[in-house]
């Protein structure tokens, strides 16, 4: 299975991010590099916004994921509650 | 007083309102007049109205979260500029790192918005209309963001300020040159391909992890911060890259080869292109991330492999050039090195050997070439350097007819042995740097024959400053490269005893003391 | 194949030997002496003798390798491109057969590069 990825630029926000990520995939591997966090899960990667917002204790909108995003690997499906990016095959 | 407001609309409904919903089709022209180029690559479409956006975005949002980039973009810079960040970067070997991509990377962005600006003109659906405009808008920003993020530099050191003369003059930025200018001269469609999808999918995560992260790892907060603010967007240009890729084999089966050879030909022009972004990985940054190599092996062989092994369903198989590149990231970063090393007089950045201590970390990433084949060179080289006799090789490069790098790779399978592949087209030898090439070539002859090789060029007198007579008998061509290249005398010869270097340490001194 | 394009499309090589005044470009090769990264490339007479080839530019181009002494240039190898050739070295590069975009290759029997390592 192919790992679906996503990496962000390292701050206070993506910290939120990741740990909602972390909780969400079981299987996801955090790789920290200079500056920035890279994310990686066997087939599928889901941000969820309800977790989003658990983590950072406000209203987050999925779309704020734009300002600190840095590359994704897989195919991406957006709606209000959930990012997900996975690969077939 | 607040104003009772009607209850928000889901992403996908208002996605849907902001640009499908906002279209037309035409009625005082056929549609076919009005988007006339989308149909002649031989791409069958027939639905636009499947293409959809993952990301859903609208102009509103677009415009929301983008300002919100430039207001921390700049916050920042300004910070690092007031504060002297320039003296706060690892040693000043790294300022080489942003005068290659000063000349390199800008006008490349410039470029790519002007081919959004035409292929959103082009495509007759509203989505990729409207996500191809997103991102022209990008990439002009990225060009300007670059060049102001740089600006700061260049009161200090010297290399930087004639990047955009340089950009179509300098034999080295013409890798770049041709590979845009290649893809903007092509159909719509297969611009997509090229930029949309083998650039920003398939090979930009190269450039990500040297260059940000890179930049962050050896104290430049300026290249980092505007790094940052663009690679923000990049994420979107992958998506579209791949949906364009999707939505092409979707529409119909006939598309697939058309599509397929493509893949073949960006893939393998892109990896050409990287070949300098790897060198500057291996041996430009004080600091190192990872070995070309190892970013190679993430992002391309095991990202790329996914993205092809998903594709597969489609009837898509893995690029041509695909074991090749395996088998050329153990060599490619330093035959690069090499041919900049031996060039001191022609570039717009400072080279020089690498230390014991980088050699060192050079065998322990690559073990199986690294000692065998180019250590000795380096070697050798710095022996000379030390007895007064640095290495600067005088002559002008052969080029490769289709990408434009200097011919100077190995045969696949004997690293000692020059790459060599010619093609006969209406009775005038053509030369490449691999089959690849080669293939390329020989798919579209009429198209390459045009080539610009900056070598050849100066032979013909064409390379010359204004007021220089190329009738004259005394006439020798190429005797006035300097000028015609504006290069700073202050860049020229190795870092080892530059102004630069001096200047530097100077100014680190009196930062530190009264 | 050909072009796929939206209208007729023919144009001029930019490096058609016309462009050159009388000369013609050529590239010259060492093997296994990659420390030089590339050929070099020149526009030179048709009528430029062999031996000034070697005299004029090859030697200034190469004398920098430690190998560059030792060669023992009757027993040197010459190609141009993949064919085996026998150069006249009082003769013409016409003569010898080296036209434009020609690409000479040169082996030195025993002389591979520093370590014989091919650089």
């Amino acid at each position: 299975m192919s790992n679906a990825f996503i990496a962000f630029q390292k701050n206070d926000e993506t910290r939120c991010i990741v740990e909602a990520i972390v909780e969400d995939n079981p299987g996801a591997i955090v790789v920290d590099q200079p500056a920035m966090v890279k994310v990686d899960v066997p087939g599928k990667l889901v941000i969820r916004r309800s977790t989003v917002e658990e983590k950072m204790g406000r209203e987050f909108d999925l779309q704020e994921l734009q300002l600190h995003l840095i590359t994704i690997s897989g195919h991406l499906d957006e709606t209000d509650d959930e990012f997900t990016l996975s690969w077939q095959g | 007083m607040d104003m009772k407001v009607a209850k928000k609309l889901g992403l996908k409904e208002r996605y849907t309102m902001m640009t499908r919903d906002l279209a037309w089709d035409t009625t005082y022209q056929p549609m076919d007049k009005v988007f006339p180029q989308v149909t002649y690559e031989g791409i069958k479409i027939h639905d636009w109205d499947k293409w959809e956006d993952p990301f859903r975005l609208t102009m509103d949002a677009y415009w929301k979260y983008q300002a919100e980039k430039e207001r921390k973009l700049y916050a920042i810079l300004d910070a690092f500029n007031q504060n002297n960040g320039h003296l706060s970067v690892t040693d000043a070997r790294y300022i080489n790192v942003l005068k290659l991509f000063l000349g390199s990377t800008p006008p490349l962005e410039l470029m790519a918005g002007r081919g959004f600006s035409m292929v959103g003109r082009q495509m007759v659906g509203a989505g990729p209309r409207v996500a191809c405009m997103m991102q022209a808008v990008d990439e002009y920003r990225h060009c300007q963001t670059q060049i102001h993020s740089i600006s700061n530099y260049n009161k200090f050191y010297s290399g930087l300020s004639e990047f955009a003369h340089q950009q179509s003059r300098m034999w080295y930025l013409a890798d770049g040159k041709s590979f845009f200018d290649d893809a903007i001269t092509a159909g719509p469609f297969e611009f997509m391909v090229a930029i949309g999808f083998a650039f920003e999918y398939v090979l930009t995560n190269i450039l990500f992890v040297p260059f940000i992260s890179g930049a962050a790892y050896n104290g430049d907060m300026a290249a980092m911060t505007v790094g940052f603010s663009a690679q923000s967007d990049e994420a979107r240009h992958m998506t579209l890259g791949l949906e364009c890729i999707k939505f092409m084999l979707e529409q119909d089966p006939d598309n697939l080869p058309i599509v397929q050879r493509w893949i073949d030909k960006w893939t393998w022009r892109g990896t050409r292109k990287l070949a300098s972004v790897g060198m500057m990985m291996d041996y430009m940054l004080p600091k190192r991330i990872m070995s070309f190599k190892e970013a190679w092996e993430i992002y391309f062989e095991e990202n790329g492999g996914a993205l092809f092994k998903d594709l597969a369903r489609y009837g898509v198989t893995v690029p041509k050039c695909f074991p090749q590149t395996i088998e050329e990231k153990e060599h490619i970063t330093h035959q690069s090195w090499i041919g900049f090393y031996m060039k001191p007089d022609a570039m717009s950045f400072h080279t020089w050997s690498p230390s014991p201590e980088e050699l060192d970390w050079l065998s322990e990433k690559y073990p199986n070439t690294f000692d065998k084949y180019y250590r000795p060179v380096y070697e050798h080289w710095a022996k000379m350097e030390k007895a007064g006799k640095r290495f600067n090789n005088k002559t002008q490069p052969m080029n490769c007819q289709v990408c434009v790098t200097t011919v100077k790779y190995n045969e696949p399978g004997d690293p000692m042995t020059t790459c060599f592949r010619e093609s006969i087209y209406k009775g005038e030898k053509y030369h490449f740097c691999s089959d690849h090439c080669k293939e390329i070539f020989e798919h579209e002859p009429e198209k390459y024959i045009q080539t610009f090789i900056t070598s050849h060029q100066v032979l013909q007198g064409k390379c010359e400053p204004e007021g220089v007579d190329t009738d004259a008998p005394d006439f020798k061509p190429g005797s006035h490269m300097m000028e015609y290249w504006r290069l700073d005398p202050d860049v020229q010869g190795d870092f080892n005893g530059s102004l630069d270097q001096k200047n530097f340490a100077a100014w680190r001194e009196l930062a530190t003391k009264n | 194949m050909s072009i796929t394009a939206l209208g007729p499309y023919e144009f001029k090589s930019r490096d058609a030997v016309e462009n050159y005044k009388g000369k013609q470009l050529m590239y010259v090769n060492w093997e296994k002496h990659r420390m030089f990264s590339r050929p070099f490339v020149i526009a030179v007479e048709p009528s430029l003798k062999f031996s000034e080839l070697i005299e004029k530019f090859v030697t200034p181009a190469y004398e920098f390798h430690p190998d560059f002494a030792q060669i023992d240039w009757s027993k040197v190898v010459w190609q141009n491109s993949n064919t085996p050739f026998t150069p006249q070295l009082d003769k013409s590069l016409a003569e010898n057969g080296v036209g434009h975009k020609d690409l000479i290759r040169f082996t030195t029997p025993g002389l591979d590069g520093l370590n014989g390592i091919g650089y």
